[in-house]
């Protein structure tokens, strides 16, 4: 797998520039060559090679963060116009085999041919805590957020559950849960659709300093959690190690969450192809591009063009066309 | 003389600029799709959330080129024979709130800054909230025939 050769922009000329230096108070610093995020965020590394797909991290997770789960009221507001459906999981609340609103991480599963042998794999699937996440980029309610841990939260009392998030989504994380949460206070016929639910890395054990529930309740150790230069580095060791392969690295231009296999993912997200283990609830492993790269970008055009309108302004280069037009009539 | 500074040619870039930044901040909103708006022939892109959100973003810099043109020109030329109308100064002060609380966005959406997850919804709420509040400012100084921003001193 390869590691984009971007260059970040450097942040303090970014915000310099802007006049905001105090802004840098809140930006972390780079950790891990060619790769963004700081090491106030917390990556966790997933060594797939030790998971047995034995769903003690599911059970955890399901129990604990049950307190969480969506109490719907029902029945659901008739939405306008019909193509607006509810989507309900109170009543299948016992799924497993796919993200829901209550079931926020299960294990995918793939049997591969890899250097002459059959290698069957188990891949605990969840929110993957993007570096640059579009979900909170661009949820337009200011809904979804990230923490400064690394954590990528969506506000369940905020929550409209419009379902941008799951659109916006590479992987499609964020599940759905009609009749709950803000939108049944305001117009719930037409607008809204209740609260998307994702993995929130155990939020509340980890401002503690302790392990989301996943993690503590491995019995095998697949998952560790640390800083992310410490985690980059534990994560290409392990790599080096078993002469296998990293995913969450660089997807999507760097995420919170390393996956380390002994077969390369595109195999592994072919596998599941194939076996039509992907899909709604269900993530897949392929390649993914920086989404918010172009947004990077165009935030110099911004930077820039009031500079070029006042140097236009000081200069007077548009000056003969203003004073033209203003010697003559609306 | 007319009452519009930098002339109609600069106004109606104005407004068009302004326009086009209400409909594709509007297409943040899952509302396009919702209502069969996108499903009408040629306006299928309005359901792109990042399409729009990059014309967001190209707009909003071309609208900062406008405001920073006029802004020059007021303080060099302009101001010495011309003062802003009521209606004027509203709308100047809510294209800068605009303008900051947009910038603060477009800064968040770097991936090297963290904003706190609450300062992140309350700009998004002020920046919505000014946005509303400018449209409605200008529909009542194009009804009351008050549009221009900047009158000839008396």
């Amino acid at each position: 797998m390869t590691t984009k050769s971007r260059v970040p922009l450097s942040r303090r000329g970014f915000l310099k520039a802007l006049g905001l230096g105090g802004l840098t108070l809140l930006a972390p610093g780079a950790a891990g060559a060619g790769t963004k995020g700081s090491d106030r965020e917390l990556v966790t590394v997933l060594d797939l090679s030790k998971c047995v797909g034995c769903g003690a991290c599911v059970a955890a997770c399901r129990e604990g963060n049950a307190a969480k789960f969506p109490e719907p009221v029902k029945p659901f507001p008739e939405m306008f116009p019909a193509r607006s459906k509810p989507e309900d999981w109170s009543d299948r609340r016992d799924v497993d085999d796919r993200l829901t609103p209550y079931n926020w991480l299960y294990i995918q599963s793939a049997e591969v041919e890899w250097k002459g042998e059959t290698v069957a794999v188990n891949i605990p699937r969840r929110c993957l805590h993007c570096v640059n996440p579009p979900c909170a980029n661009l949820c337009p309610w200011g809904a979804a957020g990230k923490q400064a841990d690394g954590i990528v939260r969506i506000n369940d009392t905020v929550c409209l559950g419009g379902a941008k998030c799951r659109d916006v989504c590479p992987w499609r994380i964020p599940q759905r849960q009609t009749g709950v949460g803000l939108y049944l206070k305001l117009l719930p016929r037409f607008g809204g659709n209740g609260v998307m639910y994702k993995c929130d890395r155990c939020h509340e054990l980890v401002a503690r300093g302790e392990s989301p529930r996943c993690i503590a309740a491995c019995p095998y150790g697949v998952q560790s959690i640390g800083p992310r230069s410490e985690m980059i580095a534990r994560a290409r060791d392990l790599a080096r190690g078993m002469d296998g392969f990293l995913y969450g690295l660089t997807e999507n231009g760097g995420t919170n969450t390393i996956y380390v296999s002994p077969v390369p993912f595109d195999l592994l997200d072919a596998a599941l192809t194939e076996a039509r283990a992907t899909g709604p609830g269900r993530p897949h492993l392929g390649t993914v591009a920086d989404s918010m790269a172009d947004e990077s970008n165009l935030a110099w055009a911004t930077l820039l063009a009031p500079v070029a309108g006042v140097a236009a302004g000081v200069l007077g280069l548009a000056a003969r066309t203003g004073k033209d037009k203003e010697d003559g009539h609306d | 003389m007319t009452r519009r500074p930098g002339g109609s040619r600069l106004g109606r870039v104005h407004v068009w600029i302004a326009a086009g930044l209400a409909l594709t901040g509007m297409a943040q909103m899952p509302i396009f799709k919702r209502y069969y708006i996108a499903d009408l022939p040629g306006l299928g892109w309005l359901a792109d959330y990042y399409l729009t959100n990059k014309l967001h973003y190209a707009l909003a810099a071309a609208l900062l080129a406008v405001m920073g043109f006029a802004a020059a020109r007021w303080l060099r030329d302009w101001r010495f024979h011309r003062r802003l109308t009521p209606l004027g100064l509203v709308r100047v002060a809510l294209l800068a709130g605009l303008a900051l609380s947009g910038g603060l966005r477009v800064l968040k959406n770097r991936p090297e800054l963290a904003f706190d997850p609450l300062t992140v919804m309350l700009v998004d709420w002020t920046h919505l909230g000014l946005a509303v509040l400018l449209g409605i400012v200008a529909l009542a100084a194009v009804l009351t025939g008050r549009s221009h921003y900047a009158s000839p001193d008396s």
